[in-house]
């Protein structure tokens, strides 16, 4: 009985699904014993031929997505023929490893985000004359100071990025208190604001986060709410810093629309106008203001008392130690980082540059508000990088499960907070006492990462 | 049980005929079980409770046992009285009663993430039942909201109702079909009432077929997951959605296979449970 699970019964559909979610859902169910029936995965890419680079990504899994990147390389990446070979993040990290362990490697470039590349350093080959040939693209020196993944040498070439911002409805603003810059938010600040606008909207909520089953809120705790109150992520999970946080926390939860814990991204209710003010990935937000920009703002996520902690997530293109075709390899990462693929990008996956490309006029507006508000949360003062976790693998979901426990049980079920947040951190450290591995930014790095 | 049939000293011919169901058993049940109490006991360093202790650490894992638990003992009761009714009143032969099954029957033939999201359909913020609520000039709720735990539990208690009843009723209707009218004919003859008739001729004789429902039920019950999950998401968890939280979304087979364990232990209980307490009542009755 236990392992009766077909394709249909192994489906969690969420709370709310929508109707591309609905079709997409089919294709898989459709696709499901097909893909399970090929057994391995095909590692010399799609439609390449013999002459062709490969590029394998855990990136751009969603089809219009790789299909739009796939566009954009053959447009722009005219040099080489390169196979794009979308791949899920679990499958990326155990072709590289077995493909470069077994001195057999098919696979020219690799692209990932930074945690993903992580725990591959040693198996990437080191890429300062890349780096060094690029000056011209003005990589931001924290962007490039990461892509050494702790060592000294640069190990990826930064690829492309995104963040977590506010989308603000115009409607809004009315409730501003006075004196307060919607751009340079507190969460105090936020906090009376978003009370003011409950009591001014006839009781109901204008704010939201997205707390559904697939819903990013826990990284709003990773990258924001924590580092902004606590300096840290995970040693300071359950410092009386981080009991701040949460009471903070359980009072803004009071003044969230209760139906956020059916929100899986945010750019719906907000079109839809359910919430007026909302925190989410920037490519979940750039949906809201699609049909009139003029109504919306993108601002950066609010300050706390250490700061404004915000999560960087960062993408990089390295290259497998024994690659094939390490020039031509070379080649393609320097075209996928000239300001014509990274608008492209940009324009098409809503992935921002990492160079100093010049954002044209004609972007979608929603683009362009939330490229502005990414790039002012990077140069706020006090801006506090955190990191999406580094180096947990296939634990990454347990551990943002640990965050996602501590809401459950603080905001919802109302359980003492520094009952739940020890309890919490027994987990957290169970975790990581099983994986040995250093902290990530902002927490400190060196010796075994755990809460303290 | 493969094992009790064995006997020695019988010819091997018995031994091959069931050989084949012994594999089968071996293969598809027995192994997938061993491997599964390998992973949910076994760490890196040797056996170790660490991944049930983990499971039982979870605060989802004792709601999605209290809500496995009610959801059973509320819809069992109520999908049996419902599937005796509909039945008994297929037997009276009414007016288009081949249509009336066929239409009870359909659910039967829906998937149950399909049939949840029909349900969803109607449940949801924006749904016909409030459409129609709205246009009633009531007002709509939200009947899937975690703040109305009682509504949330009753759309999932109406989908489960309506997508699962039909086979209790096939079941049913079968065994109804198996019982002579002579003994009814007879009692009511000798001046029973038809609720006499009910409680002492139709329903001992209805016992199998309702041992083999209420069994499969309950197992399938334990089994539910599609029809919640896609009405309320993991704001009503259940104990298979659980394994497929850890599994997937969490990707830790290892606690998972233990929750799927719990399954496994709570079906056998129930399975072994309903056999001895069906099993007893006639023989009491002498």
């Amino acid at each position: 009985m236990m392992h009766r699970s077909g394709p249909i019964d192994s489906y969690s559909g969420g709370a709310r699904i929508t109707r591309r979610g609905l079709l997409t859902l089919g294709a898989g169910v459709a696709a499901a014993p097909v893909l399970s029936a090929c057994g391995g995965v095909s590692t010399s890419g799609t439609g390449g031929g013999s002459g062709s680079v490969t590029l394998m990504s855990n990136q751009f899994s969603p089809v219009e997505e790789k299909q739009h990147f796939e566009q954009i390389l053959a447009k722009r990446v005219t040099g080489e023929k390169v196979a794009f070979n979308q791949v899920e993040t679990g499958i990326f990290a155990s072709t590289l490893q077995t493909q470069v362990d077994a001195g057999k490697v098919q696979i020219s470039v690799v692209g990932a985000l930074h945690g993903d590349l992580a725990p591959h350093a040693a198996r990437l080959i080191d890429l300062d004359d890349v780096v060094g040939s690029l000056g011209d693209r003005g990589f931001a020196s924290e962007l490039t100071d990461l892509a050494k993944l702790g060592g000294s040498m640069t190990k990826y070439i930064p690829w492309m990025q995104a963040s977590y911002v506010l989308a603000v409805n115009k409607k809004a603003l009315q409730w501003l208190p006075s004196g307060v810059d919607v751009q340079k938010l507190t969460y105090d600040q936020l906090l009376s604001w978003m009370t003011a606008a409950r009591r001014g909207n006839g009781n109901k909520p204008v704010f939201g986060i997205p707390a559904g089953v697939k819903g990013l809120y826990h990284r709003f705790f990773q990258g924001f709410l924590l580092p902004s109150f606590t300096g840290g992520q995970i040693t300071t999970f359950r410092s009386p810093e981080a009991v701040t946080a949460w009471q903070y926390m359980k009072q803004l939860w009071a003044q969230t629309a209760t139906a956020s814990t059916n929100y899986d991204n945010l750019q719906e209710p907000l079109q839809r106008g359910e919430v007026l003010v909302g925190f989410d990935h920037v490519a979940r937000l750039v949906g809201a203001p699609a049909d009139k920009p003029q109504d919306w703002l993108m601002v950066p996520a609010p300050s706390g008392p250490k700061g404004l902690g915000y999560m960087l997530v960062l993408a990089g293109l390295g290259i497998p130690k024994g690659a094939p075709r390490t020039d031509q390899a070379k080649a393609v990462i320097k075209a996928l980082t000239t300001p014509e693929v990274q608008i492209d990008v940009l324009r098409q996956n809503a992935f921002f540059p990492v160079t100093n490309a010049a954002v044209p006029t004609d972007l979608p507006p929603a683009v362009g508000l939330a490229n502005a508000a990414v790039r002012a949360q990077r140069s706020a003062p006090g801006a506090i990088l955190s990191l999406p976790p580094v180096g947990l693998g296939t634990h990454d979901g347990e551990v943002g499960q640990i965050f996602k426990n501590c809401f459950k049980e603080i905001c919802l079920d109302g359980k003492p907070i520094k009952q739940v947040l020890d309890a919490q951190a027994g987990q957290l450290n169970a975790i990581l006492s099983e994986l040995k591995i250093p902290c990530w930014k902002p927490d400190p790095a060196g010796g075994d990462c755990r809460a303290a | 049980m493969p094992g009790r049939l064995r006997r020695r000293g019988r010819p091997p011919a018995a031994v091959l005929l069931i050989t084949p169901s012994l594999v089968f058993m071996t293969a598809l049940f027995l192994w997938p079980l061993v491997v599964g109490i390998a992973q949910a006991f076994g760490g890196p360093d040797g056996p170790t409770t660490a991944y049930v202790r983990r499971m039982v650490d979870d605060p989802y894992f004792w709601q999605a046992t209290r809500d496995t638990a009610l959801l059973i003992v509320v819809l069992i009761p109520l999908q049996f009285a419902l599937a005796l009714t509909m039945a008994l009143l297929l037997r009276e032969r009414p007016k288009f009663a081949g249509l009336h099954f066929y239409i009870w029957v359909v659910p039967l033939a829906i998937s149950d993430l399909a049939a949840g999201l029909v349900w969803l359909s109607i449940f949801t913020d924006r749904g016909y039942l409030n459409s129609v609520l709205d246009h009633l000039g009531i007002g709509s709720y939200s009947w899937l909201s975690f703040e109305n735990p009682s509504t949330m539990f009753l759309a999932v208690v109406v989908a489960e109702l309506w997508r699962s009843t039909s086979l209790v009723l096939v079941i049913v209707v079968a065994g109804l079909q198996g019982v002579p009218r002579d003994y009814d004919e007879a009692a009511a003859v000798f001046g029973a009432t038809y609720r006499q008739r009910l409680r002492y001729v139709i329903l001992p004789q209805l016992r199998p077929s309702l041992q083999v429902a209420l069994i499969l039920r309950t197992i399938l019950a334990l089994e539910a997951f599609a029809v919640a999950q896609a009405l309320t998401g993991r704001n009503f968890p259940l104990l298979v959605g659980e394994t497929y939280q850890w599994y997937y979304t969490l990707q830790n087979p290892n606690v998972a296979t233990a929750i799927a364990l719990v399954v496994l232990t709570l079906s056998i209980v129930a399975a072994v449970g309903y056999l001895r307490v069906m099993r007893q009542r006639p023989e009491m009755k002498g």
